[in-house]
């Protein structure tokens, strides 16, 4: 059934605005220079890279995927303090994907009534046209769904090339296949079976919100007892209280999960606002005030009983924990990030053995250092070590530019290299069992500075 | 079982009987839905194909091989040739490249040091330890004291020849046995050995004539571990004056080497190990950073 109103309006709003950035995003450019990609948003796993705008994500830096996960979770808790499952009602891809899997079986089979009729026809060419016409445009919708996933983890125009002219790999195939046919089927035939069986979310959301959210109401205190118009106004007319739902069944027939509103909260309702828009249709029609159903919270059907009025605290002990969670959180990545080096130090210690004697009694211990230089260009890093005595030798298997003393390495753009590094203590020092050193990585140009705390070892 | 052939109902639930019953209970018949039924036949369908195209039966002398002839161990065989063609080409790099080219060359000096790495748990670790730090009679190659010489290149020729091995180019350097050959008395063995003892930083033993000792090394010793205790890299004569110790660090260990000699054997690994993976464990030892 088509439903006009607020909510469906809003719904078709948030439906362009997602799918657009899911559509389009990947083809957004962002240049980075002659090394990196100039894709926007990329997660490129060949590469061990993932790119959002102006930041490059490191294998090492996946607890930004943690800080995002938190925050995600910490997000949906809040929205249900808020207003109950809005997320599922607007945001969840499941919906905005049957939305719009319901529009085109509309525009193409008519309404409910028209549908049901369909179907008992017999398989006329009219029939078998219009049943293929809305499962080509379904598949089409799910085809570029899946398409759009791909290409997040390619050069988007590069790939949409290869697709079209058969040269892409396998997987990419594999991928859309899979993901067009899970779309086509969770959007085309699962539908509400999702929500209600296959998604855990109902059940934990049923343990987040409170009765203080917002969640759609229908006001039973304004709307019972219930009948049909003529009933009603019978019963007004002899002066009996009369409520102003008139039992049109609207609210049932609009709800995607087919649930009765009028039941109260129940698990099914993703609480999209159908009904709302439904409901308040035939409010104008028969001249009643619209409201019968809206976002309310079950306090208040409490507080108008009791005559008191209606509010609504958005400020709340559990919406300020989550928000300030979020803000923690978001403060964190934030900070980190502003903070990131751009060049990386990590060094291990050789085990087997801790340290080595040499024949002028001196001791040696040898290390692997990674240097990681996350800009697109070569750079030159001088290695000091400090913490040593006066007299302690440096050096680098493999490299032979020093300073003073100190090995010059070279690291190639956006890449890591590992390199041996000996220490050797001065001969005829007794060095003592275990020596706090740190190694100190400094940059050519920019004079960026990482380090790296270790141990030197002797006997 | 009952007789009756006309299905009954079950009056609560509405769905019709086995008629089987036990004690008063009645069976349901809820036959399994028919998509779980086509799966189940699709599997048995699927299953026959198996046993046609894929090796299935064990026979009497043999076994089933499948139409198309497919053989896990032939798969597994050429996935390994797979894996030495691709690394053939950086090997052959390896071979032609220059000791001083594939110390410059990070990725050169990355896969010998990687290959190296294994090659040097497979074949040495056995003697020299999987640290390479040897043991009593087997050289530390972690450090840098080298008896046969400590430059890549001498690291090198070493793994192809080995020491007293049995190969034509294999090098020899034999202490005398100056105890049981009766060269020298074991007074004497004492003051010489107590004379290099106090050359490396050990305590002499009591009572023993240096001076003595330092005549009989220049006489019995000096040939080939030098005026100076520093060895001799040409007949394998290790250095005395070193912290390092290859029979140990004490007088008697030192007397006992002197009396009666032990000679240690390095295998010959050219005919062992191919060109390749000798240059990468040459590369390998050498990076430990003791090599000249």
């Amino acid at each position: 059934m088509a439903v006009k109103g607020t909510f469906r309006r809003i719904k078709w709003a948030i439906l362009f605005i997602t799918l657009g950035i899911y559509y389009f995003l990947p083809f957004i450019r962002f240049d980075r220079g002659p090394n990196a990609p100039d894709q926007a948003v990329l997660v490129d796993l060949a590469g061990r890279r993932g790119y959002f705008f102006f930041i490059e994500i490191w294998p090492q830096e996946v607890y930004y995927i943690t800080g995002l996960l938190i925050i995600a979770a910490v997000a949906l808790f809040l929205m249900n303090a808020v207003a109950g499952r809005v997320w599922c009602g607007y945001l969840c891809p499941q919906t905005v994907w049957t939305d719009l899997f319901l529009y085109v079986e509309r525009k193409i089979e008519g309404d409910r009534r028209a549908r049901m009729a369909l179907d008992r026809e017999p398989w006329t060419a009219g029939k078998v046209g219009r049943r293929a016409t809305k499962h080509f445009l379904w598949l089409m919708i799910a085809w570029w769904t899946g398409g759009a996933w791909v290409l997040y983890f390619s050069d988007a125009p590069t790939l949409v090339y290869n697709l079209a002219t058969l040269q892409a790999p396998f997987s990419a195939y594999l991928w859309i296949a899979i993901l067009t046919t899970t779309t086509y089927l969770l959007a085309g035939f699962m539908r509400e079976q999702v929500c209600i069986y296959m998604c855990p979310w109902p059940r934990i959301q049923a343990a987040l919100t409170d009765e203080k959210a917002l969640n759609v109401t229908y006001k039973w205190d304004r709307g019972e007892p219930r009948g049909s118009l003529k009933q009603n106004k019978a019963l007004e007319l002899k002066g009996l209280p009369a409520g102003d739902c008139v039992d049109c069944h609207q609210c049932v027939h609009v709800c995607p999960t087919g649930v009765d509103i009028r039941k109260g909260t129940q698990l099914d309702c993703i609480q999209c606002g159908l009904c709302i828009d439904a409901c308040d249709n035939v409010m104008e029609k028969v001249g009643k005030p619209t409201g019968l159903i809206g976002y309310d919270t079950d306090e208040n059907i409490e507080r108008r009983i009791e005559g008191k009025e209606s509010v609504y605290e958005i400020v709340r002990v559990r919406t300020v924990v989550y928000a300030a969670v979020i803000a923690l959180v978001g403060g964190i990545m934030l900070f980190a990030l502003l903070t990131r080096d751009f060049a990386d130090i990590n060094v291990l210690h050789d085990r087997n053995p801790i340290f080595v004697t040499q024949t002028d009694g001196s001791i040696r211990n040898g290390y692997t250092v990674r240097l990681l230089n996350k800009r697109n260009h070569e750079r030159n890093f001088m290695l000091h070590v400090e913490g040593m005595p006066a007299g302690t030798s440096v050096e680098a298997v493999g490299i032979d530019t020093t300073f003073a003393g100190r090995p010059i390495i070279e690291v190639g753009a956006d890449t890591t290299r590992e390199v041996r590094v000996l220490v050797n203590s001065p001969a005829g020092v007794k060095m003592p069992k275990s020596t706090e050193i740190v190694f100190r990585l400094t940059e050519s140009v920019m004079g960026e500075v990482v380090t790296a705390d270790d141990y030197f070892k002797a006997p | 079982m009952s007789d009756n052939h006309k299905p009954e109902l079950d009056q609560i639930s509405g769905v019709e009987t086995t008629g089987h019953e036990w004690d008063g209970l009645k069976e349901l018949n809820n036959p399994l839905p028919r998509w779980w039924l086509y799966t189940f036949y699709a599997c048995i369908v699927w299953a026959i194909g198996y046993w046609v195209v894929y090796p299935s039966w064990p026979m009497v002398s043999s076994y089933a091989s499948g139409v198309i002839g497919d053989s896990q161990r032939a798969n597994a065989l050429a996935a390994y040739d797979a894996g030495i063609a691709e690394r053939a080409s950086i090997g052959n790099q390896l071979v032609e490249a220059s000791f001083e080219d594939i110390r410059t060359t990070p990725n050169l000096l990355e896969f010998a040091s990687a290959n190296g790495r294994a090659a040097f748990g497979d074949n040495c670790a056995p003697c020299h330890g999987s640290g390479a730090v040897g043991s009593p009679g087997y050289p530390n190659l972690q450090d840098d004291n080298w008896i046969w010489g400590g430059t890549v290149e001498d690291i090198h020729t070493t793994l192809l020849y080995g020491i007293r091995s049995d190969h034509d180019e294999a090098r020899f350097g034999d202490m005398p046995a100056f105890g049981t050959d009766e060269l020298l008395t074991r007074e004497e063995i004492s003051q010489v050995a107590s004379y290099v003892a106090s050359k490396t930083g050990l305590e002499p033993e009591e009572g023993v004539d240096l001076a003595a000792g330092e005549t009989l090394y220049v006489d019995n010793c000096a040939a080939c571990h030098g005026e100076d205790l520093k060895g001799m890299i040409e007949v394998g004569a290790p250095n005395l004056t070193s912290a390092t110790y290859l029979y140990g660090k004490s007088v008697d260990a030192i007397k006992a080497q002197i009396y009666s000699p032990r000679n240690g054997v390095m295998p010959a690994w050219e005919a062992r190990l191919d060109p390749a993976t000798i240059k990468s464990l040459a590369v390998y030892v050498h990076s430990f950073g003791g090599g000249q």
